[in-house]
């Protein structure tokens, strides 16, 4: 062993220090950390305000008594509590996130930095309109755009999520119906829908029926053509579909649909992979979500916040909720109640919330496609789909591709559990086992229409480096499954913050909030 | 294009494994007349990080920003000074660019800050537990009203003069077609109207929803009203759009409400022109499997080590699809990790002081202002935001501070299109960012406004 002078070793002993127990539960960079209700203290704060001044109270006696319980934490150790629990995470900033039908892509950091700009992010809902221009311009030329990519002449901008876009574009059929007298209560779904589709249509009063997919992957249009009638109200749709096809018969059913006085709903959390190369306004539809958290790659943050805008056709645009904005003699105008009216929107179903919709992402939104343009755009649905379908034909020889003869796919590569037939392992099993190899795992289980789906979701912009390594991991576990090595998967994963977790534990008897009880135990 | 790391080389690459000549042969399904050959006409092309940024901060400079001004707005959306250190956590990469912690393994982070937010807010609330968070406070309210409906099995939910109009109008919007009929009380400015609700209860009532602080600034004791609801079989829903009033006010759990839902952008969100805020929603454990939105529980591993996982999932629209509580999929994630930091660093000693701070200053700015001739006081009990019924029209009154540098509070007339009586009544919240220069700037721009 080689030694400094003063006699510090400089070389490691092999294999020193694997198996040892810490007495503090750490292992190095992996850090335990405790609740802020057992590390903090209602005494500490770590925010310094000014002193209150003298006054009499206006609370006419409803003044809390007792303690709240909420402790506080100084401020570097808040900073190291929630940077430890960071550290748990895994984000799309440290690998591959191909998470199917969530687009997971780089989140530019421009887009924050604009984003907290005071003239944005410092501005109040209600200030007067001639003191927001710029914040109303931002918002109508993102609209633009919105509308220009799919070609459709209207635009909500107000839903706050993927889903709230749905309940958006459900109610305004259910609107427009109502205005010409037509009471019509089925909602036609297809089975391999994301879950808010039934949901969503179930929460504005219809009924819905599912419609099969066929032996490619697709709907089964000629099922869904034989139901339609002067009870359906609309067909909710999602292309590309949730297997990660393109559904060639949109056109086709739209035209049906609407020749039945129905209308088309399409699902748009998959406009990434036809982002500049397809406009679904062309496929005859007539309202459409579009995530901007995901072909527009404003933050996922951890579960929200969304923003989804819908685009509307000629037939659905006068039935679009309050508020939005129009241009009125080079002046920006945020119509509200206040002045909407008979002649312009007297139509509008009305308020889906309060004030005008996820301004933080329009200006996230906004600066991603400003950056990309629409040549980069399109370039983004090219990749995207390239790399999917990179990744399916770098597969699907050893994994069971369910639809992989009918062609290629769109950004998004779905396989089923066949090729661990008679291992053991499942598909729960690969995807523990995908954390230890250092990667988040694809989309499991989901859609419903294969066994043990397996959805992953590249995005375009993953190297082919990046897929490669991904690629080598997936085909080496596929090996290993098949050569009997179950063992290796059950008890995955090995190297996460926490093993498997006991989810039937937590249903059966739930602790949703921190009680002192549970520290004594 | 600067976030696409495939080269030219790798496409030829990629395409040839895929066993494809061009990149067309990919998008083989898209009928040929839905096909663009190109990139859409009159669309800008691609441009440089500094161009786009130029671009955008050109608009942000056409807006007023809050900060730059004497500034007292609210009418449910409050500026509050939030710490240097919050924006900084939340733009961690592990918390920014992570998804919903649908694999726990490689999610703990998350999931143990919604486990504190859950607590913290249930705590702040007086309730025995709240959601991971929903959209904002309006959808929050709506949501509560059909949990309501799902829990008693009645149709009918009457809903306060104080519940702020916005959060109304989406109730409104979503009942005209579930059925669920609403009674909205016309607004009454210058008192809280929880007697007059308290008569309207029947048999048929699901809820009473009321808003404390109201929408006109009213602070109101609910214990009556609560006692009165549950004595025929309905639920009281208590809205709070300010939440830093907690720090100070009783909370609605002890006050008797049955759920709890909230605006949470005091803490830590900030103002953002709207959104994305953060709706909060709490309920007590009986009712927990009526609740709509994501749960947050603790369990332990299979080594034995605590840890937390998305709960109670049944009630939820990916398994349950048309049966589900809701049809929200997402929460407000990244708006419940800045609250719950923020709400970490003040404590309770640090919100009980920002509450008191709050509610100094607007005592001191309501007495400067009531005693400017021709302004009446309309909400003798508050928190830290009132009406004043003006002698002049508001809407005009805002334009023309505004127009003197001072953003001067919400005229009730933008809330309330159509009621005349409602004309001359500004909103003003004024909170710790208001300073006295602050103050007296406004005082000298209504003087000025009124007079005119």
């Amino acid at each position: 062993m080689s030694m400094m002078s003063e006699g510090r070793p400089t070389q490691p002993l092999a294999g020193a220090g694997h198996s040892v127990a810490t007495f503090t539960g750490n292992r190095a960079l992996m850090l335990e950390e405790p609740l802020i209700f057992e590390s903090g203290s209602a005494e500490v704060t770590g925010v310094d305000l000014e002193p209150v001044p003298a006054h009499a109270s206006r609370l006419g006696g409803l003044e809390r008594k007792g303690a709240i319980g909420l402790p506080g934490l100084a401020e570097g150790e808040a900073v190291r509590h929630y940077t430890r629990l960071s550290r748990q995470n895994y984000g799309i900033d440290l690998g591959l996130f191909p998470l199917g039908s969530c687009t997971m892509k780089h989140n530019p950091r421009l887009n924050e930095k604009v984003a907290r700009l005071p003239g944005f992010a410092d501005v109040h809902p209600l200030q007067p309109q001639d003191t927001v221009q710029g914040a109303l311009e931002l918002i109508h030329e993102l609209a633009e755009w919105l509308k220009a990519l799919t070609n459709m002449p209207a635009v909500a901008m107000a839903p706050k999520a993927g889903a709230h876009g749905e309940l958006c574009g459900m109610l305004a059929i259910r609107a427009a119906h109502e205005a010409r007298g037509d009471a019509r209560s089925v909602v036609l779904v297809p089975e391999s829908a994301h879950g808010t589709n039934p949901a969503t249509a179930a929460f504005c009063g219809y009924r819905v029926e599912s419609i099969p997919a066929d032996a490619r992957g697709r709907v089964d249009t000629a099922a869904l053509l034989a139901r339609l009638g002067p009870d359906v109200a609309a067909v909710m749709i999602t292309n590309p579909n949730t297997c990660g096809l393109f559904e060639p018969d949109l056109k086709r059913i739209s035209d049906a649909v609407h020749a039945a006085g129905g209308y088309v709903y399409c699902d748009g959390a998959n406009f990434n992979a036809i982002v500049g190369r397809v406009r679904p306004g062309d496929l005859g539809v007539d309202a459409m979500h579009i995530n901007l958290h995901k072909t527009f790659s404003t933050p996922h943050g951890g579960g929200g916040p969304g923003s989804g805008p819908v685009v509307f056709s000629e037939a659905l645009a006068p039935f679009a909720p309050l508020p939005f904005v129009v241009e009125e003699g080079g002046r920006l105008h945020l119509v509200e109640e206040e002045s909407a009216s008979a002649e312009n929107h007297g139509q509008s179903f009305g308020r889906m919330s309060a004030f005008h919709g996820q301004m933080g992402m329009f200006v996230r939104a906004l600066a991603y496609i400003k950056s990309h343009g629409a040549d980069g755009l399109r370039q983004v649905a090219e990749d995207a789909v390239l790399n999917a379908n990179y990744v399916l034909r770098s597969l699907d020889d050893l994994l069971s591709a369910p639809f992989g003869d009918s062609g290629p796919c769109m950004h998004e590569a779905l396989f089923d559990d066949g090729f661990l037939k008679d291992t053991g392992v499942t598909t729960l099993d690969v995807a523990k086992a995908l954390i230890d190899e250092g990667f988040h795992p694809m989309t499991m289980y989901f859609p419903l229409v294969v066994h043990g789906a397996m959805l992953i979701e590249p995005t375009e912009t993953e190297s082919r480096a990046r897929l490669d390594e991904f690629i080598a991991s997936l085909r080496g576990l596929a090996e290993a499954a098949r050569a009997g090595d179950a063992g290796r998967f059950r008890t995955a994963p090995h190297f996460a913050p926490r093993s498997r977790l006991d989810e039937t534990r937590a249903a059966r008897s739930p602790v949703l909030a921190w009680t002192p009880a549970q520290t004594a135990e | 294009m600067r976030y696409l790391p495939l080269t030219p080389e790798d496409r030829q690459a990629m395409l040839a494994k895929i066993g494809v000549d061009s990149i067309d042969d990919l998008f083989v399904d898209v009928p040929a007349e839905a096909r663009l050959p190109g990139p859409i006409p009159d669309l800008a092309a691609h441009q440089p990080e500094m161009l786009v940024e130029r671009d955008l901060t050109r608009m942000a400079k056409r807006n007023m920003a809050a900060g730059e001004h004497p500034f007292f707005l609210g009418a449910g959306a409050y500026r509050h000074h939030v710490p240097a250190s919050v924006d900084h956590l939340i733009q961690r990469g592990e918390f920014l660019t992570s998804y919903t912690p649908y694999q726990p393994e490689i999610a703990q982070g998350t999931l143990q800050y919604l486990f504190e937010f859950q607590t913290q807010v249930a705590r702040l609330l007086g309730m025995e537990v709240a959601n991971a968070s929903m959209y904002d406070g309006s959808t929050a309210m709506t949501e509560a009203v059909f949990m309501a409906r799902r829990i008693t099995r009645r149709g009918k939910t009457i809903l306060s003069a104080g519940v702020h109009p916005h959060y109304v109008r989406a109730a409104e919007t979503l009942c005209r077609f579930t059925g669920d009929r609403l009674d909205v009380r016309p607004p009454e400015p210058a008192r809280s109207d929880v007697a007059e609700l308290i008569a309207r209860i029947d048999d048929d009532t699901s809820a009473v929803v009321v808003q404390n602080p109201d929408a006109f600034g009213h602070v109101a004791d609910l214990t009556g009203l609560a006692e009165a609801a549950h004595a025929k079989g309905a639920l009281l829903i208590v809205v709070v759009t300010e939440v830093v009033s907690l720090g100070l006010l009783k909370s609605p759990g002890e006050m008797g409400a049955d759920i709890v839902v909230g605006e949470g952008q005091s803490l830590g969100v900030g103002l953002l022109f709207g959104g994305p805020h953060l709706g909060l929603f709490a309920c007590n454990s009986k009712h927990v499997r009526q609740m709509p939105g994501r749960l947050c529980g603790e369990t332990v591993d299979a080594d034995g080590r605590r840890g937390f996982v998305l709960t109670l999932s049944t009630r939820e629209q990916h398994i349950r699809r048309e049966k589900a509580t809701s049809n929200i999929c997402t929460n407000s994630g990244l708006m419940s990790l800045a609250f719950s930091i923020h709400m970490t660093l003040l404590g309770e000693k640090g919100l009980r002081h920002l509450a008191e701070l709050n509610h100094a200053r607007a005592c001191e700015a309501a007495d400067r202002l009531a005693a400017v001739p021709g302004v009446e006081m309309l909400t003798p009990r508050f928190f830290n935001e009132f009406a004043l019924r003006l002698p002049v029209p508001a809407r005009k009154a805002v334009r023309d501070m505004a127009e003197m540098g001072v953003l001067g509070g919400v005229s009730a007339a933008r809330l309330y299109p159509g009621q005349p009586d409602l004309e001359n009544v500004l909103l003003v919240a004024v909170t710790e960012t208001a300073s006295s220069s602050d103050i007296e700037a406004l005082v000298r721009a209504l003087q000025h406004v009124v007079t005119q």
